[in-house]
């Protein structure tokens, strides 16, 4: 069975809605979200706090191998609904993304399947198009050096 | 340059996507797009020049006129954009989903 994650994005919109099905029941899938230790691994972060609750926040810290910090985010949570629903906010910390609000539901298939619907806005469409492009730019980057690699090879 | 940066400013506006519309039907002279505008010509001469440099228009001379057309292969790199970033999510959740395994076997 493919599980693609599906990306729906309308042009012009300040949104855009992630959906992807799990091989796994729904009660696993939210505990992905609501465990640290767990968040921790398939994030590959350090969770400095996770407060699951309505007025709640987050805090997210990686640091590499000499101690550097070289990712952190935070957010307010601001629903909390077990197997259900989680409502908050994501901050990339000293980036100029600007501050996104985040619903996702939880929904279950069938006993051993479920389903993670996320609808992220940005604060305009125009910030939406920076966030896509970030992958895609890296992208384009990446095949920019190989093709260097390639062509310095050549000579 | 950024090449890549130019395609997206282009479509951004709403008027060059509607010349690209006009344009992917048929292609035509830069007098017979203008006619479809409001906009005076000199905008619409200005909104040309940016789809042809960042190859979304390519010009071609039929006698003495000048004709536009769509380059489809440039506009479909536009529409895969979005691809790396859904590879990026589907990676993430392919980890939380080997992740959870495990606790799935554990119980």
């Amino acid at each position: 069975m493919e599980r693609k994650t599906k990306i729906h994005a309308e042009e012009g919109r300040q949104d855009l809605v992630i959906t992807r099905e799990f091989d796994l029941p729904l009660d696993l899938l939210f505990r992905a979200y609501a465990e640290p230790e767990i968040v921790e691994q398939w994030m590959g972060t350090n969770v400095l706090k996770l407060e699951n609750k309505q007025h709640g926040g987050y805090r997210f810290e990686t640091r590499d191998g000499k101690g550097n910090v070289v990712f952190s985010a935070n957010g307010a949570i601001h629903e909390f609904v077990p197997e259900k629903r989680i409502t908050r906010t994501f901050e990339m910390e000293n980036a100029p993304f600007g501050i996104q609000l985040e619903f996702l539901e939880f929904e279950p298939l069938s006993e051993d399947t479920s389903r993670l619907i996320m609808q992220i806005v940005y604060r305009s469409a125009a910030a939406r198009e920076e966030q896509l492009k970030l992958p895609f730019s890296y992208g384009i980057n990446m095949a920019h050096d190989r093709l260097e690699q390639v062509v310095s090879k050549l000579r | 340059m950024n090449l890549r940066r130019d395609v997206f400013q282009a479509i951004a506006d709403p008027t060059r996507r509607a010349i690209l519309l006009l344009v992917a039907a048929q292609s035509m002279t830069a007098g017979a797009i203008a006619a479809n505008f409001d906009t005076a010509r000199p905008t619409v001469s200005k909104h040309l020049q940016i789809l042809t440099e960042c190859e979304l228009l390519q010009q071609e001379q039929h006698g003495r006129e000048i004709y536009y057309h769509f380059n489809a292969k440039k506009m479909k790199e536009v529409a895969d954009f979005i691809e790396p970033f859904r590879k990026m999510w589907d990676d993430r959740f392919n980890k939380l989903e080997a992740v959870m395994k495990k606790y799935k076997t554990k119980k």
